[in-house]
């Protein structure tokens, strides 16, 4: 989540305090993502260093707080945000997929279990998402988007799950069918088969 | 609020001694007034099975479908085939809106069934086709209009008269996914403003986030639910 570049963004049109930066980032995603004030004035800091916004001449407010503006330097880096692809790197850990990785490797454990578990789980919060979108369906159009954005990544974590209950039914199946056939026709080419 | 459908104990078994299959084992569902319960499950996990059992459309092997209080199970055919008009309402993901007549004459269909006078049976037809917005369509064939107006006139013909019952088995199969929404939107509606229970199957987690539970079915069994159970003194009522 790129702080520096939404508060770029909100510096685009006219110079503005952080306080406001902060009101005006929360209001744009109905405080999904609540800022501190402090990471703004550090995040405001860091852009200062690079070059990317300035403290304006306008000056300071009553308690000496800046007023900070946008670059020339920053619409460039602005710019190149919105028109590159947020890519889909790995999540450095992803705690559900190593969850079902490990569920199969280790004996006893019920991975169909583990799967219908975080499919409801999954799915509650799915619910409660398409709750705030009907509660919201006549707000913001900015936190809709957002909204939809938690609905559709919900969606593919259950879709995925499916996937991969009917991927361990097909795969089950096979499994007995070639242990049958095995045991039928190669009763003493044991290694062969658990090699496989 | 009571229990409108009260499922217990279901199963459905078709086919004869040498090759039976279990559609349903053991299934218990309940509905309140008012709520919006979707079906989730792979292809041939018993979904269409359970929700034609719910509404009288097959019967169950054993087991108790209560609509309303009656175990359909206790009423001759011709009394269910007049609570189902009556009382429960399908939509289906083809619509089954019949070509040669008029929206308004597809949703006076069922009330004419039931004996009730062409003058009244278009007043309420008329009022449905208002509550799910397209009073304007009313005489237009299903021919002339969009998926989602067809999927409109099959919910108005759903609810219209005193429905308690919406059974709705893939209702946004056909329709793109905005469409599905507002349709969904207008399911979710009818059940909080006028205390239906609705029942909805579908394969699509999308939409079964609409409900207020889902629950899910493998090989016939109900293997899980997310969202609240109903409370306990409603389960002491009705128990």
């Amino acid at each position: 989540m790129s702080i520096k570049h939404g508060l770029l963004a909100l510096l685009r049109t006219e110079p503005k305090y952080g306080y406001q930066l902060r009101g005006e980032f929360e209001a744009a995603t109905n405080s999904t993502w609540p800022l501190n004030i402090g990471q703004v004035y550090t995040t405001l800091t860091r852009l200062e260093r690079d070059g990317l916004v300035q403290a304006s001449q306008a000056g300071k407010d009553d308690d000496g707080r800046s007023l900070y503006e946008i670059t020339e330097a920053g619409r460039t880096e602005l710019a190149k945000w919105f028109e590159t692809p947020v890519t889909r790197e790995s999540r450095p850990r992803d705690e559900l997929a190593i969850k079902l990785a490990l569920a199969l490797a280790v004996p006893g454990i019920d991975v169909s279990a583990v799967l219908q578990r975080q499919r409801a789980s999954t799915m509650e919060s799915m619910q409660e998402l398409t709750r705030l979108k009907r509660i919201g369906r006549d707000g913001e159009i900015s936190w809709l988007l957002v909204l939809e954005s938690m609905i559709f990544s919900a969606e593919a974590e259950i879709r995925w799950l499916d996937h991969c209950e009917a991927m361990l039914s097909r795969h089950r199946r096979s499994a007995k069918t070639s242990t049958a056939s095995k045991d039928q026709h190669q009763p003493e080419d044991h290694k062969a088969g658990a090699n496989q | 609020m009571s229990m409108i459908l009260d499922i217990r104990n279901l199963s459905r078994v078709h086919g004869t001694s040498g090759q039976k299959v279990h559609a349903l084992r053991g299934v218990d569902l309940a509905v309140a007034s008012g709520e919006l319960v979707a079906v989730m499950g792979p292809s041939g996990s018993g979904k269409s099975t359970l929700l034609t059992c719910a509404g009288g459309l097959d019967r169950p092997t054993s087991g108790e479908v209560l609509v309303d209080g009656n175990d359909l199970a206790t009423l001759n055919a011709k009394a269910v085939a007049a609570l189902r008009r009556r009382r429960i309402g399908y939509v289906f993901q083809d619509f089954n809106l019949i070509p040669a007549l008029t929206a308004v004459e597809n949703v006076m269909l069922p009330l004419e069934l039931d004996c009730t006078r062409a003058r009244t049976a278009r007043k309420y037809a008329e009022a449905a086709l208002a509550e799910v917005a397209i009073p304007e369509l009313a005489d237009r064939f299903p021919d002339h209009m969009s998926g989602g107006q067809r999927q409109r006139v099959a919910i108005a013909r759903a609810i219209v008269g005193d429905r308690r019952i919406l059974l709705a088995d893939e209702p946004t199969g056909a329709l793109d996914s905005d469409t599905g929404e507002a349709v969904l939107q207008l399911l979710r509606d009818r059940c909080d403003q006028h205390g239906i229970a609705g029942v909805l199957v579908t394969h699509d987690a999308r939409h079964a986030a609409w409900a207020d539970r889902v629950v899910y079915l493998r090989d016939g069994v109900l293997v899980g639910q997310s969202g609240p159970l109903p409370e306990v003194d409603i389960l002491l009522e009705t128990r």
